[in-house]
């Protein structure tokens, strides 16, 4: 099918093999991926910091952007979760009928990337190939707000070599919380620590998710630990294949 | 601190979770005690007069209490008329938001808290730091210390059943000679006039019969319409503060018996800022609250950062949407709160009456803001967005900040970085921005058909924007 990527500020940004990831991915599949270069970001980072009307220009831009999209995929559940639970909150509060009408109209074709291939495509194997040990950490918002439930581990599970070890506390937030990261310093890092104590328990060459918000969080706290742990997007393990490696 | 929490709250999240499997139907119990609470809602005014009426009739007095101030000076009142120095005190956390016990303390009368736990933190000359356990962040040793200092027991062990006999042998002789009681409440039914206390140890039991006069304030959200509504409040609480099917001591009273239990009865109806709560479409939900604690215990950030970093009576995430609708959004410190969690959503998933906490929590952060004065936080955002606004211009800001990042950057990663960010960079690392974003790689990328994907139809829509075009250039 036709599928509109999109791809995120902060993938397009920080982390392009992402989008790559999940455009071969995706290709793989059968699918046909169009890239509207009109996109930019969600305004999820504004809306949760309490800069409302500055998020809903960016809502209206995200919807003029996709309205005539078949399916709009992204490799984040953050920012999908901002499209599907918040965007219907910021047009109410704002009272604009008109932006909740398109909204309420386009919201139901955008989906998350392991919720559309497990829950929308009923794909559990997509053919990826990847010969390590690797923990997955749940990320709140595909976990609460979309409610993807197993898919990224159904998917995982298929994945030829990967050697699946569960992370302790899988359901505890990794205390990024977008700028509550860097105004609560402290609190965050409390929580980072434990995070980064599971994963490092689990003896893990890898920590994937299907958000690089978190993993940008839990990668950081790997990494001033010289850990020898990394992260790495879900899209990028299931992307990999025998012949191209991608993460 | 840290570690006297983490126990307890996960030893309670654990529990919790056990007792709400075994019911086979928790999400509908959910959302039944959502939509009553709701309903009592809706229909506050009218409850509230129904309640009035039927504890009137059944010989207690009803008082209403527009703010705190009010509803101090009627408690310490009615005490005052009765001559008394002392008064026990059971489940008050009401009695905590107006500040009750100092107010007493000015007009001579010293309040006694019963509930062990408030005993503790009152003894300790502390802050309650948790809705259901307010002495959560203590360990056994500290309080045996603190028994020995203030009660003068003679403690041989922290053992809990060494402590609480303790407590118990003093509490014991303050419920026998005293005479005036106070007292929060649970629920209220508005057709019988009938309050409800719901508790563990049995003081409250204490509290409730034993004295001569008994006052209760309660926040006028407590009410519900009927008996069957509390039912549903039976089940849903229990196991979401405590983790237990039932709790030990659920007291009903309806006005005064002669000859059983006391003889005066005096419910305050406490607003102070509950009315303007209601009022509000997205904040009302708030006012559902049974105080159970729930929302508490499974909160990442409660469980770091403790009750005391709240700074109010009500910690935790509800203490975050509640505490600055109170005080409507005009007290410098309860209005930081909002910002206190990472929208996790645990709390949302653990309330047992479905209030979702991370979506008022957004709320409350945009009208706090939309008040605020402009200043740099604002201008960086504003910016952000008008730079979010069209994909040339964000382009063209990740390549200003490819550039600028150089100096920052090491082995491709940031490690130290000024101002506001350094929150970041002083325990973790940070990324560096790579030399291809995704969509330049998606302008180059070879097709099948041997041609760039930037020569295909669905791009040349976005190289219709002119200034993109010029503002390609080498990164």
């Amino acid at each position: 099918m036709k599928i509109d990527l999109f791809i995120t500020c902060l993938n397009d940004a920080l982390f392009p093999r992402t989008g790559e990831a999940t455009v071969r991915l995706l290709e793989r599949l059968g699918h046909d991926v169009r890239f509207n270069e009109r996109q930019t970001c969600c305004g999820q980072m504004h809306f949760n910091s309490g800069y409302q009307p500055e998020a809903l220009g960016l809502v209206r831009h995200f919807v003029d952007t996709f309205r005539d999209a078949d399916a709009v995929v992204a490799p984040s559940g953050s920012c999908v979760g901002m499209v599907r639970d918040l965007y219907p909150k910021a047009a109410e509060w704002a009272g604009d009928q008109a932006l909740l009408d398109d909204v309420r109209a386009l919201t139901p074709r955008v989906f998350e990337l392991s919720e559309f291939l497990v829950q929308r495509q009923g794909l559990e194997d997509v053919g990826a190939y990847y010969p390590h040990r690797v923990t997955y950490h749940q990320t709140c918002h595909a976990m609460r707000v979309l409610r993807v439930g197993d898919a990224p581990l159904r998917l995982l599970r298929h994945v030829r070599g990967l050697n699946l070890v569960e992370l302790p506390a899988v359901d505890q937030c990794c205390g990024f919380g977008g700028t509550f990261s860097v105004k609560n310093p402290e609190t965050s890092t409390a929580m980072l620590a434990d995070k980064v104590a599971n994963v490092m328990s689990t003896k893990a060459e890898a920590c994937t998710a299907g958000d690089n918000s978190c993993l940008m969080h839990i990668g950081g706290g790997l990494s001033r630990l010289q850990s020898g742990t990394r992260t790495v997007h879900l899209a990028e393990i299931l992307a990999s294949t025998e012949r191209e490696v991608f993460a | 601190m840290r570690r006297n929490l983490r126990h307890a709250t996960t030893t309670i999240r654990d529990k919790r979770l056990r007792a709400v499997e075994e019911l086979p139907d928790w999400e509908g119990l959910r959302d039944e005690g959502a939509a009553l609470k709701d309903h009592a809602l809706a229909n506050l005014s009218e409850a509230l007069l129904d309640l009035e009426a039927a504890v009137t009739a059944r010989g207690g007095h009803v008082h209403w209490a527009q703010d705190a101030q009010e509803a101090r000076a009627i408690v310490a009142g009615i005490a005052a008329s009765h001559g008394a120095r002392e008064v026990i005190k059971v489940k008050s956390i009401s009695t905590d938001e107006i500040e009750l016990n100092a107010a007493l303390e000015e007009r001579g009368i010293h309040a006694i808290e019963t509930d062990l736990a408030e005993l503790i933190v009152q003894l300790a000359e502390d802050r309650p730091s948790h809705i259901l356990v307010p002495a959560i962040h203590r360990n056994r040793a500290e309080i045996r210390d603190l028994f020995r200092r203030k009660l003068g027991a003679d403690l041989l062990t922290d053992d809990p059943k060494v402590l609480a006999e303790a407590a118990r042998v003093y509490l014991r002789e303050k419920f026998l000679s005293t005479k005036v009681a106070v007292s929060g409440a649970n629920f209220a039914v508005a057709d019988t006039g009938t309050v409800c206390v719901v508790e563990s140890e049995g003081n409250g039991r204490m509290c409730l019969t034993l004295p001569d006069v008994l006052i209760s304030v309660m926040g006028i959200e407590k009410v519900l319409p009927t008996w069957a509504d509390v039912a549903v409040f039976l089940r849903l609480l229990p196991r979401s503060s405590t983790a237990e099917r039932m709790n030990p001591y659920t007291s009903f009273w309806s006005g005064v018996t002669p000859g059983d239990g006391p003889q005066e009865f005096h419910l305050v109806l406490l607003d102070n800022g509950r009315t303007d709560v209601l009022a509000d479409e997205v904040g009302r939900q708030t006012l559902r609250c049974i105080r159970c604690s729930a929302c508490l215990n499974v909160c990442p950030v409660y469980e770091r950062a403790g009750g005391h970093a709240y700074g109010s009576v009500y910690p935790g995430p509800i203490g975050a949407i509640l505490t600055p609708q109170l005080l409507q959004l005009e007290d410098k410190n309860a209005n930081t709160l909002p910002w206190a969690s990472t929208l996790c959503g645990a709390c949302y998933d653990a309330c047992p009456v479905k209030i979702n906490i991370p979506e008022v929590l957004l709320y409350l952060r945009g009208k706090i803001t939309g008040d605020k004065p402009v200043n740099a936080e604002a201008v960086a955002f504003k910016t952000a967005a008008w730079i979010m606004s069209e994909p040339f211009r964000f382009e063209g800001a990740l390549k200003l900040a490819r550039t600028g990042q150089g100096p920052f950057v090491k082995h491709g990663a940031i490690h130290a970085l000024p101002g506001l960010l350094s929150g970041w960079t002083d325990t973790r690392d940070l990324p560096a921005l790579p030399a291809q974003s995704f969509r330049e790689w998606w302008r180059a990328r070879p097709l099948p058909g041997g041609h760039a994907a930037g020569d295909d139809a669905q791009t040349s829509e976005g190289e219709r924007l002119p200034p993109q075009r010029d503002d390609r250039g080498p990164a």
